[in-house]
C-alpha cells in the first residue's frame, strides 16, 4: 500500500517538524508575546482603563521633542554609519588580498566585542584623564570642551556601536557582485567611477537599504549607550521609558511609549519587507 | 602588415613561472582566430592582456600599428564577451546593449536604432525588454554578443562563450557565431578547450601549452600536420609510434617494435615520432589497395559506438592503436578479435623527435 505508506510518512515528518520548533515557539510565546501582550494591556489599563497616556505622549511637546530627538539622532547616526561603512565594506569585498582579510577581522572583532565595553572605551577617551583631555593638556589649549554626556558623544558612541553591523550587512551584499560586471563595464568603455556609479552601487542598493533598516531600529530602541554617554536634556525614547519607571514608578505610562516605539519599528520592517526583496530580484 | 600584433607576450603573475610565454601571434583584419589548449595554458591570460586588464610582464600589443598596453581597457576599442556572460542584472536587455554605446559617448538619436538593429542581428528583438534573468542561457549569451559588437569594437575577445551552454545549443550557437561573423566582419579572437569547435569555426588556430604557444594555422594544417607530439594528441584521436629513419633507405622509416613501413614525402633523418590518425586506419580488403599499403594487424581490447563510425581500441604486437572504422565495418567485434588493417604511404605525419 504505497498511498497509505506515504500518508504515514507526512505525517510523522509534520510530527518532527513540530517537536524540532516548539522549544523555539514556547520560548517565543513566553518571553516575547506574553510581555508585549502585558505591556500592551498596562498601557490601557494602568492606573484606570482609557487612551490617556497615549493622548498625554503626543500632545505633551516635552514628549514629542524625545520622539523627534530619537528619530534625528537615529538617522544621523544611520547615515553616519553608511558614510563610513560604505567605503569600508567595498574595499573588503572587492580586494582578496591581506588588507581585506585583516579589515574583516577588526570588523568580525568589534561586532563581537560587546558594546558595553565599547561604550565605556568612550567614557575613557574623551574623559578628563583621556587622550583628548590630555592633547589638549600638552598644547596648552586649556580646559577641553564638554565632549562627554552631550548629544554628540553619544551619537558618536552609537555610529561605533552599530557600524559593524552596517559594514557586515553591506559586504554580504557586495560580496555577491560578481566581479566579471565591473570588468565588462571597462570593457565597455565605463571609466572606474563611471562603472562603479552605473553598475556597482545600484546593485549594491540591496545592502544599503538593510544596513540602513537595521541601523535605524537598532537605533531607535538604543538604551545603554546613550544612557551612559549621552545627556537627559537631549533625552532618546528608551532613556525616557527607563525615566518613568524607574524615577516616577509610571508604569503605564511607560507602557504606552514603549507601545510606540514598537510600532515605529513594526512601520519601518513593513517598509523593510517591500524592498527586501531587492536582492533576490536582481541576484 | 598585421592587424593585431602580439610581440614576444610574456605575463608572470608570481615572478617565478610564466603563464604565458613569449607569445607571439599575427592576426589579420576580420579573421576569426582560436586560441586552443588545456585549462591552465594561459589563453585566457592572453586575452585579458588584449583587454587591458592585466598588464603584460613584458613583450608588445600592437593593433593597426598602435601600441595598445599603455592604455586602459576603457581607452582601448575592444569587446570582450565572459563565459558567464556578465550581463548587468539590473537593465534590461536594451539597456545592457545601449550601455556601451552611451559610454562610449555614441550621437544620442542613434544609439537606439543601433541597439535595436543589433539585437535583431541576434534574433533577440522580441526579448529586448526583459531582464537577463528572465532570459535563457543561450539568449543570455546573444544579449552578451550584441552587446559586445554593438559598439564597432576593432576587435572582439569571447573567452569560452558557449562554455555553458548544453551540446544542441552549443552546435547552434556555432553556427550563429559564424554568421555573425561574417555579417559584421569584426576580427575575433575566441577561447575554447573544445577542438571540435576550434576545427569548424576558426580561420586560424593558435595552440597553447603550458604558456607557450605551440603552432599557429588553419584548422586542417594543424590537424593534418600538427607541429610537434602535443598538437596532435591535443587535437584530434592520434595514434604515435616512436621510429627511426635511415637516409639510406629514403621513403622507409624502421618503426621500433613494429618493423619497416612505407611513408610518403620528405623525411627526416634520425629519431622519429610517426603520427596516424585512427581515421586513416581501414580494413584490409585482399583486393583493394595499389600494394604500397603499410599493413598492421589490431587485437580489438574495446569498442565504442558513436552510431555514425565505431572507435576500436586495442594493441598491435603489444603497442596502443586506435581505429576509427564505419560502423559496418566495426560492428559485432569482440574483445580477442584480430582485424588486419591497411593504411596508405600517404596518411602518416612524421615528426623528428627533439
Ligand atoms: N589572477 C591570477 N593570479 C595568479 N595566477 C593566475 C591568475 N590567473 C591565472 N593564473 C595562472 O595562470 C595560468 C594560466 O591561466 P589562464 O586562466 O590563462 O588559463 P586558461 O588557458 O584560460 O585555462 P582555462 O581553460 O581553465 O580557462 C594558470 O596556471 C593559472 O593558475
Ligand atoms: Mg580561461
Amino acid at each position: 500500500m504505497p498511498a497509505f505508506r506515504g500518508a504515514g510518512l507526512i505525517s510523522r515528518d509534520s510530527l518532527t517538524a513540530w517537536l524540532l520548533v516548539a522549544p523555539a515557539v514556547v520560548c517565543v510565546v513566553v518571553l516575547f508575546i506574553v510581555p508585549i501582550g502585558y505591556v500592551l494591556l498596562l498601557s490601557v489599563t494602568d492606573p484606570t482603563v482609557s487612551l490617556d497616556h497615549y493622548r498625554r505622549f503626543f500632545t505633551v511637546p516635552l514628549y514629542a521633542n524625545v520622539m523627534v530627538n530619537t528619530f534625528r539622532t537615529s538617522l544621523i547616526v544611520t547615515l553616519a554609519c553608511l558614510a563610513l561603512g560604505y567605503p569600508l565594506a567595498y574595499v573588503m569585498a572587492r580586494r582578496d588580498d591581506a588588507l581585506a582579510v585583516i579589515l574583516l577581522a577588526a570588523v568580525g572583532l568589534s561586532f563581537w566585542t560587546g558594546f558595553v565595553v565599547r561604550t565605556y572605551a568612550w567614557l575613557i577617551i574623551l574623559g578628563n584623564k583621556g587622550p583628548v583631555a590630555a592633547t589638549y593638556a600638552f598644547a596648552g589649549w586649556g580646559s577641553p570642551p564638554q565632549l562627554l554626556f552631550t548629544s554628540f558623544s553619544s551619537t558618536l558612541g552609537m555610529t561605533h556601536v552599530l557600524l559593524p553591523y552596517m559594514v557586515l550587512a553591506l559586504y554580504g551584499v557586495m560580496r555577491k557582485i560578481d566581479p566579471s560586471y565591473m570588468r565588462a563595464a571597462e570593457s565597455l568603455g565605463a571609466r572606474p567611477f563611471g562603472a562603479f556609479r552605473l553598475v556597482f552601487l545600484p546593485l549594491s542598493l540591496a545592502g544599503v537599504v538593510n544596513g540602513c533598516v537595521l541601523v535605524f531600529t537598532m537605533c531607535l530602541g538604543f538604551y545603554v549607550t546613550p544612557i551612559l554617554l549621552g545627556t537627559p536634556k537631549d533625552m532618546m525614547i528608551s532613556q525616557l521609558i527607563s525615566q518613568q519607571i524607574e524615577d516616577l514608578l509610571a508604569w503605564g505610562f511607560a507602557s504606552a511609549i514603549a507601545v510606540v516605539l514598537l510600532a515605529c519599528t513594526l512601520v519601518l520592517l513593513g517598509i523593510y519587507n517591500r524592498f527586501a526583496g531587492l536582492d533576490r530580484l536582481w541576484g | 602588415m598585421a592587424y593585431l600584433r602580439l610581440r614576444q607576450l610574456v605575463k608572470s603573475y608570481d615572478g617565478k613561472s610564466n603563464a604565458v610565454d613569449r607569445v607571439s601571434i599575427d592576426v589579420e583584419r576580420g579573421e576569426f582566430i582560436t586560441l586552443l589548449g588545456p585549462s591552465g595554458s594561459g589563453k585566457t591570460t592572453t586575452l585579458l592582456m588584449i583587454a587591458g586588464f592585466e598588464t603584460p610582464t613584458s613583450g608588445g600589443i600592437e593593433l593597426d600599428g598602435r601600441n595598445l598596453v599603455a592604455r586602459k581597457p576603457y581607452e582601448r576599442n575592444v569587446g570582450m564577451v565572459f563565459q558567464n556572460y556578465a550581463l548587468f542584472p539590473h537593465m534590461t536587455a536594451t539597456n545592457n546593449v545601449l550601455f556601451p554605446l552611451k559610454m562610449r559617448g555614441f550621437p544620442k538619436h542613434e544609439i537606439g536604432a543601433r541597439a535595436e538593429q543589433m539585437l535583431g542581428l541576434v534574433g533577440l528583438r522580441r526579448f529586448a525588454d526583459r531582464y537577463p534573468r528572465e532570459l535563457s542561457g543561450g539568449q543570455q549569451q546573444r544579449v552578451a554578443l550584441a552587446r559586445g559588437l554593438v559598439f564597432n569594437p576593432d576587435v572582439l575577445l569571447l573567452d569560452e562563450p558557449l562554455g555553458a551552454l548544453d551540446k544542441n545549443l552549443r552546435e547552434q550557437m556555432q553556427v550563429e557565431l559564424k554568421r555573425i561573423h561574417r555579417e559584421v566582419g569584426i576580427t575575433m579572437i575566441y577561447v575554447t578547450h573544445d577542438q571540435t569547435e576550434a576545427m569548424t569555426m576558426s580561420d586560424r588556430i593558435a595552440v597553447f601549452c603550458n604558456g607557450k604557444l605551440e603552432q599557429v594555422g588553419s584548422p586542417l594544417d594543424v590537424y593534418n600536420r600538427p607541429a610537434n607530439r602535443f598538437v596532435g594528441e591535443f587535437v584530434g584521436d592520434s595514434n604515435f609510434f616512436a621510429g627511426r629513419a635511415d637516409p639510406a633507405r629514403p621513403g622507409w622509416i624502421q618503426l621500433s617494435g613494429l618493423g619497416p613501413v612505407r611513408i610518403a614525402g620528405d623525411l627526416p633523418a634520425g629519431e622519429v615520432d610517426v603520427m596516424i590518425r585512427p581515421e586513416r586506419l581501414r580494413l584490409q580488403r585482399p583486393d583493394e589497395g595499389d600494394g604500397m599499403d603499410n599493413l598492421i594487424d589490431l587485437i580489438v581490447d574495446d569498442t565504442i559506438n558513436y552510431g555514425d563510425s565505431v572507435l576500436v581500441i586495442g594493441k598491435t604486437r603489444g603497442l596502443p592503436l586506435r581505429a576509427r572504422l564505419s560502423s559496418k565495418d566495426g560492428a559485432a567485434l569482440g574483445p580477442g578479435a584480430a582485424l588486419p588493417l591497411a593504411w596508405a604511404p600517404a596518411d602518416a605525419h612524421v615528426l623528428a623527435r627533439r
